[in-house]
Order: structure tokens, then C-alpha cells, then sequence
């Protein structure tokens, strides 16, 4: 037991706790102080500027590409607008030709229905009076067969001629059905 | 076999160098760590910076990503009026951090579990701190004990206790790094001698010794997480007493 004991000291033997053994500050301090502002220098001279340098760059980079491509972007809107632009204007020109060409063939179909139609009527009207007129001339020409007709029943029934006279006087005396 | 805990954090004088004030001045272990710092620190922020890729590697993103880390916390503590203490601050946060990390590594040493160390990374703070404070703001720097808006015949009660908290502000600063170190490396070293204890048993202790094997990991896991966020706080608190002494008037 006393042997385990003996061993469980530290082996400088002072039994002490080591962070509290104040024998060894004096060389922690120096060698801190030492490696510390040597440290530091460095870190402050070369390593934070450097840094500091590579990061702005970085981000200078990023904002001139992105200011680049922000312009980029702009040219390519602009030309886009005029593309639509020039599409918008072409398609309103097409369509007032359309509507131009549309109104002026509507109007020479209607004057072409118009004198058709003008030309139709008059040539109905001509056929009309020429039916009429021919209508006329029948009914004269059925007067006059009904005369015939009549004086020839009557001569085969009476044996002798009518006076002519007195047939179409008869024909236009019947009662008009 | 027997370990002792403390035994990781003993001193050793390794070579005699001079004499200062009748006090022999010793390369210790300690020391030698300090110089690894030192030098893996310089490495990593010298070295891979030194392309200045505008594309950045692995490396250098870990760089550049501690120097924003900390350009950040100093910015929001103290505005832009606190960026020419970046240097400083970035310093000390990663030689903490890195004696931190480094410390978890079996059988290495530990800087920052050495009190005298804390005290003087805070101690130098603090006088940065009131040396700085005095300098730019003259005795308008003692606005820094009067809060605004409290009554005038409170001031005789609060402006003692503002006093005190902040004089004590060195011994929480160390401390709380001190005392986060020693008592994860501690519980390290007792749960690992655990295992060995364990297994040396014979079978039954082997199987006993999962137990402890498990814990160290999780334990290990834990200690990472406190070597980062010790450093932080370490630095993050000199960040806000940086702003005291930039902006004393609260």
C-alpha cells in the first residue's frame, strides 16, 4: 500500500497539484510570453492582412461579376422589350392591312351583290312583263279558239256557219269562273 | 498498474536555460507545446494562404472560416471601431483553441490546463482592457462602473459592485478555461484507467471494461466539443470586454 502510495506522487515528489506548483511559473511565463507575441506577430504582419486581403478580393470579384451580370442581364431585358416591341408593332400593322383589306373587299362584295342583285331584279321584271305580255297574248288567242271552236259545234250542230260576230260576242259574254 | 490523473499535467524541466531575477528558466514540456502551437497555428494560416486562391481549398476555407469566425464575434461585440484588435483576438483564439485540440491527444500535454497560463492570457486582456480604455476615452472610461438610467442614490451601492465584477473578471476569464481543461482531462484519464483496471481482471474484466471504453468515447466526444467552445468564450468574453474599453459608456 505505502508502495502504490509512494507512486501515485508526482515524480517531481512534491506531492503537490501541478498547475499550482509555482517553481515552474517563472519558465511558463517567459515561454508564453515568448511564443505568444511571436505568434501574434506574425498573425498581425503576415497572417490577418492576407487574409483580410484574399476575402476582399473575394468579394470585390463577386460584386464586379455580379454587377457584370446584372448589366448582362439588362442589355438582354432591353433587347428582349424591343424584340416584343417590334413583334407587337408588326402584328398591328398585320392587323389593320387585314382589317383594311378585309373592309375594302367587303365593300366591292357588296357593291358586286348590289348590282347583281339590281341586275337580277330588272331581268325578273323583264320576265315578268314578257310573261304578262305573252299571258295576254294567250288569252286573246284562247278567245279566239273558244270562237273558232264554238262556231265549229255549232255549224255541226245546226248544219250552218255562225256569224263570227255573234260567236266572240257569245265567248266574251260567258260568265268570267 | 496504477494511473494517476494529475500526473498528465506535471511540469517538466527539460533543459536549463538562464537565470532571471534569481529564478531558473527552464525548456519544459510546456514549452515545447507552446512551440507546436506556434508553429501548427503559423502553418495553417500562413501556409495555406499563401496561393491567395480566390477559389479557396479545404485548408484554406478552415483559414479563412476561423478568421470570419472571429471578425464576426469582434464586429457584433464592438462595431467596426474594435476591428484593429482582430489580430489579437484571432491570436489568442487560436492558440487557445489549438492548445485545446492539441491537449486531446493521448499522451500529449495540455497548455491552457495550466493555470498560470489562463491567468496571464487573461490577466493581459484585462490590461489591455483598462490600458486601452484609459488611453482613448481619459477618465470618461470610469462611465464604464455607472450604468445609465439607475437612480443617483443607488450609485454608491452599484458603482462598488461594478468595480468589483469587473476586477474580477481576469480570475473568471482564466479560470473558466483552467478549470474546463483540467476537469475533462481528469475525467479522461480516470474513465480510460477504468479500462485497464477493468481488464485486468481476467474475462469477466474485459467485458466489464466496455462500460468505461464507451464512456471515454463519449467523454472524448464531449472534451472536443469543450476545446472549441471553451475557446470561443475565451474569446468571445475578450471580444466584450474589448468593447468596455471602446465603448465604456455602456
Amino acid at each position: 500500500m505505502a508502495a502504490t502510495n509512494a507512486h501515485t506522487e508526482a515524480p517531481a515528489g512534491q506531492g503537490k497539484f501541478p498547475p499550482f506548483e509555482t517553481q515552474y511559473y517563472p519558465s511558463q511565463f517567459v515561454w508564453l510570453v515568448l511564443t505568444f507575441v511571436l505568434l501574434y506577430a506574425l498573425m498581425a504582419r503576415v497572417a490577418v492582412p492576407r487574409i483580410g486581403g484574399i476575402l476582399a478580393e473575394r468579394s470585390k470579384r463577386i460584386a464586379d461579376d455580379v454587377a457584370a451580370a446584372q448589366q448582362l442581364k439588362e442589355r438582354s431585358d432591353a433587347a428582349h422589350a424591343a424584340y416584343e416591341k417590334a413583334l407587337a408593332d408588326a402584328r398591328g400593322r398585320a392587323q389593320a392591312i387585314a382589317n383594311t383589306t378585309r373592309e375594302s373587299e367587303a365593300a366591292a362584295a357588296d357593291e358586286t351583290n348590289k348590282r347583281l342583285e339590281a341586275e337580277l331584279h330588272e331581268r325578273l321584271a323583264a320576265a315578268d312583263r314578257s310573261i304578262a305580255s305573252k299571258r295576254a297574248t294567250a288569252m286573246e288567242s284562247v278567245g279566239a279558239i273558244a270562237a273558232e271552236t264554238a262556231a265549229a259545234i255549232v255549224e255541226r250542230l245546226v248544219g250552218k256557219a255562225p256569224a263570227a260576230e255573234d260567236v266572240a260576242a257569245a265567248v266574251h259574254n260567258l260568265p268570267k269562273r | 498498474m496504477h494511473i494517476d490523473p494529475i500526473e498528465q499535467f506535471q511540469i517538466r524541466n527539460l533543459l536549463p536555460l538562464f537565470n532571471i531575477g534569481g529564478h531558473q528558466i527552464f525548456f519544459t514540456n510546456s514549452a515545447a507545446y507552446m512551440l507546436v502551437i506556434l508553429v501548427l497555428v503559423s502553418a495553417l494560416v500562413i501556409g495555406t494562404t499563401a496561393r491567395r486562391a480566390v477559389i479557396p481549398g479545404r485548408l484554406q476555407s478552415i483559414t479563412e472560416l476561423s478568421y470570419e469566425f472571429m471578425a464576426t464575434t469582434l464586429r457584433n461585440s464592438t462595431g467596426t471601431a474594435g476591428m484593429k484588435f482582430l489580430p489579437f483576438v484571432f491570436t489568442l483564439f487560436m492558440f487557445v483553441l489549438f492548445s485545446n485540440l492539441i491537449g486531446l491527444i493521448p499522451y500529449s500535454f495540455t497548455v491552457t490546463s495550466q493555470l498560470i497560463v489562463t491567468v496571464i492570457l487573461a490577466l493581459l486582456v484585462f490590461f489591455i482592457v483598462v490600458i486601452y480604455g484609459f488611453w482613448t476615452n481619459g477618465w470618461r472610461f470610469v462611465k464604464l462602473f455607472v450604468p445609465k438610467g439607475v437612480p443617483v442614490y443607488f450609485l454608491p451601492m452599484i458603482v462598488p459592485i461594478e468595480v468589483m465584477s469587473f476586477l474580477t473578471r481576469p480570475v473568471s476569464h482564466s479560470v473558466r478555461l483552467f478549470a474546463n481543461m483540467l476537469a475533462g482531462h481528469i475525467t479522461l484519464q480516470v474513465f480510460a484507467a477504468f479500462i485497464i483496471m477493468l481488464a485486468g481482471y481476467g474475462i469477466l474484466g474485459w467485458f466489464g471494461a466496455v462500460l468505461p471504453f464507451f464512456m471515454v468515447v463519449i467523454l472524448f466526444a464531449l472534451e472536443l466539443l469543450v476545446a472549441c467552445v471553451q475557446a470561443y468564450v475565451f474569446a468571445i468574453l475578450t471580444c466584450i470586454y474589448l468593447n468596455d474599453a471602446i465603448h465604456p459608456g455602456h
